[in-house]
């Protein structure tokens, strides 16, 4: 076994950043406070000292104006990094996204690709209150043409951007605001990830537990106290939201007769109806029990702490789905 | 609430004469239970009715002759009063359905017998469950399900596969038979060559036969009879009959593609169920099933063969041996002809044909010897299959022969 480090989530995606613009001229970040303030979050406090005013680009407060900015200097050859500040705010700039980066490659007749990464910080869970505690991946993974990551896990948060910044094509990537100071264990080397692919980030025979985002974490945590009870669940990260990585999921399901979908979107319409559907459609005599999800409540996301957690998946919620599909 | 419908018998039956009822409103029926006696084609038919409930009305007066599909009596399905409203809120789309499938137009294959297809009870098992169940052959209605309210799953498949030793089948044909008066059938000899006559016809008309056969060197199997038979009593003594039914159902096995029907298109049945050609004294015939013939022993068989072929000569045989069957064997015993080439029973797409068993002058390894030789012949839906899947299936069939103490 390598060394391993430990580092936080929002390092691990400061580290990703500074590596992609030291090894690639045309990599530039933008983004509102981005530089002189460091990040809403702080994912890029330093860099502007670091690098220049040129690489590290602070925009006027519209997000339909820089992001469109951001697509343009994609079409003209730059590699931009543009960053939204949270979901929330990436609705004002959904028209750029769907009708300009998602469409340009097909109505240019092929002629035009936009390779531009556009981060976004999204999640529930820091009592931010309805307007902005958003688990919007579902719109995005709706629209062809874009390819919709969801880093879940360390790993990814550092091995991601790479990935991303090969893509000819836009790659919508969305960061967990809960998880940026959550310490984990990374390989000293570096790290290659792919986004073509999901991953099983626990092995198990019992059951598949399928997820994404910050729901991966709790899956986990979720799986090591089945664990006591004599269930081993195997845990699969979808990663990529868009294009969805139908083979991974439906060959867990496969071995394991029994699938549960967890995500902190809302239920209706949601990742986890389209991975339940393909489960039905295309391994429905795998299936030993209904498929289940466990899905955010239906509801503006509350202030209150008590209720904002009962209105996304907890442990608890996911240890007591998998016990009665096993043993009801 | 469900409708009891005059059941289909056969691809030839348009309708049936009730005859008498053998229940009166406010009976309790189970599945499997005769309801009713009907006049057919093929006689004076007891028929099974395919729900649990309580018979609520009777629809139809004895002595009313009925097109197929016809509602004939209500059964109460709800396990209690209180169960009844919650039925009829599904009773409409369901019967309009069934309905729709059954009206007996014109002569059409489709119109299966459909109180088979709808049991009134829907097995709850998963989609897996079920899956290992077909593969398998476990009959999910014997089976109780551990799952979310009760669902069969995986496990409890795999158990019942753990636990089967005699084939289950076998207790329904034992069952005891109400007792009954053979009248009324005098003139049924004419309406039995009727249904003789639209069935070949229909057959010759619409299904392209081919033909096939092949000379079998018997004194394997007959010399494996005998042996059997040393220790038997008279009664329970094996006829060539009981081990070409299960050589040939075991022969399906491996070329299913035979053991299906034509309806637009090859559908392969699961169960291995072979119609067996008994003739009438009055002229005519009978196709009695027995049925999953390849999970029974060779003694289970020829025990249905005691039990059914007497019954068949009585007119006394049920609806659910009528229907069943998914090919059929057609043999013509001691002292007949060589060779028979038969004509398929629609929609099935085989007919299996047995001349008489003879001595004949049999050269093998440049050696001439004196043999029983069979003549097996298969007669296939050219539509189905072809040749070479017949002659696989001949073949198969003469190993199997060859080897009767495996059968």
């Amino acid at each position: 076994m390598s060394q391993t480090r430990k580092i936080t989530y929002r390092e691990a995606l400061k580290e990703a950043i500074r590596e992609a613009l030291t090894e690639n001229d045309k990599v530039f970040l933008m983004g509102e406070d981005v530089g002189r303030y460091g990040g809403a979050f702080a994912v890029s406090k330093g860099l502007l000292e670091e690098f220049s005013e040129e690489r590290i680009m602070d925009v006027p407060l519209s997000e339909s104006g820089f992001v469109g900015a951001g697509i343009g200097a994609a079409m003209a050859g730059l590699k931009p990094i543009v960053e939204v500040m949270t979901v929330n705010f990436g609705l004002l700039a959904m028209d750029q996204v769907v009708n300009n980066a998602a469409t340009m490659l097909h109505m240019s007749g092929g002629q035009i690709n936009v390779p531009v990464v556009i981060r976004m910080s999204c999640g529930i869970g820091k009592q931010l209150a309805a307007q902005h505690s958003h688990s919007w991946e579902p719109y995005y993974a709706h629209v062809p043409g874009l390819r919709v990551i969801s880093i879940g896990t360390h790993e990814d948060a550092r091995g991601v951007l790479q990935a991303a910044l090969q893509s000819p094509d836009p790659v919508v990537i969305f960061e967990y605001t809960s998880m940026l100071n959550m310490e984990g264990e990374l390989p000293e080397e570096t790290i290659k990830v792919d986004i073509e692919s999901a991953k099983i980030r626990r092995e198990g025979t019992d059951i598949s537990i399928i997820t994404y985002g910050a729901a991966v974490n709790k899956c986990m945590e979720a799986a090591e106290e089945l664990k006591v009870e004599g269930i081993e669940a195997e845990v699969l990260d979808l990663r990529v939201l868009r294009p969805l990585d139908e083979a991974a999921f439906l060959a867990s399901v496969s071995r394991t007769h029994r699938a549960l979908i967890v995500e902190d979107a809302w239920r209706s319409v949601s990742v986890s109806s389209e991975v339940s559907a393909r489960i039905t459609e295309k391994a429905f005599y795998e299936l030993d029990v209904p498929v289940k999800r466990v899905c955010g409540a239906e509801v503006p996301i509350p202030y209150p702490l008590h209720l904002e957690d009962a209105s996304v998946p907890q442990k608890k919620d996911i240890v007591e789905v998998v016990k009665k599909m096993i043993r009801p | 609430m469900k409708e009891f419908l005059m059941p289909s018998l056969g691809a030839d039956m348009e309708d049936g004469t009730l005859v008498e009822w053998r229940k009166k409103p406010g009976d309790p029926v189970t599945r499997g239970d005769i309801i009713a006696e009907v006049d057919t084609q093929k006689g004076l038919i007891e028929i099974e009715v395919f729900e649990d409930g309580y018979v609520d009305k009777l629809l139809v007066d004895p002595g009313e002759k009925v097109p197929v599909g016809t509602a004939m009596a209500l059964i109460r399905t709800g396990d209690s009063e209180t169960g009844q409203e919650k039925e009829q809120g599904l009773e409409f789309p369901v019967s309009e359905k069934e309905k729709v499938v059954l009206q007996p137009t014109e002569e059409h294959f489709d119109e299966k017998p459909l109180p088979q297809k709808f049991p009134g009870k829907r097995i709850k098992a998963s989609p897996l469950a079920r899956r290992i169940a077909e593969e398998n052959k476990i009959d999910l209605s014997k089976i109780t399900g551990t799952g979310e309210n009760g669902a069969i799953i995986k496990d409890d498949v795999n158990k019942a596969i753990e636990q089967r030793t005699a084939p289950e089948t076998e207790e329904k044909i034992s069952e005891t038979l109400p007792e009954k008066e053979p009248e009324k059938i005098a003139d049924s000899g004419k309406s039995i060559r009727m249904a003789v006559a639209a069935a070949m016809s229909k057959s010759n008309r619409e299904i392209p036969h081919y033909y096939l056969s092949k000379k079998i060197d018997m004194s394997k199997s007959l010399y494996w009879i005998k042996e059997s038979n040393k220790e038997r009593s008279v009664q329970e003594r094996l006829l060539p009959a009981a081990l070409l039914i299960k050589a040939v159902a075991k022969s399906l096995d491996e070329v299913p593609q035979l053991n299906a029907v034509w309806e637009n298109a090859l559908q392969i049945k699961n169960e291995i169920n072979v119609g067996f050609v008994v003739s009438l004294r009055s002229g005519g015939i009978m196709v009695p099933s027995i049925n999953n013939a390849d999970l029974k022993s060779v003694s289970q068989i020829m025990d249905s063969l005691n039990d059914l072929i007497p019954r068949a000569r009585a007119m006394k045989l049920r609806s659910s041996e009528l229907n069943s069957s998914t090919i059929t064997l057609t043999s013509l015993g001691e002292g007949g002809a060589d060779t028979l080439l038969g004509v398929i029973y629609p929609p099935q797409v085989a007919v299996i044909g047995f001349g008489g068993i003879i001595e004949e002058a049999w050269a093998e390894n440049g050696m001439l010897g004196i043999r029983p030789v069979i003549n097996a012949s298969l007669s296939g839906d050219h539509r189905a299959t072809d040749g070479l899947t017949g002659n696989r299936f001949l073949t198969i069939l003469n190993k199997n022969l060859q080897n009767p103490e495996d059968l």
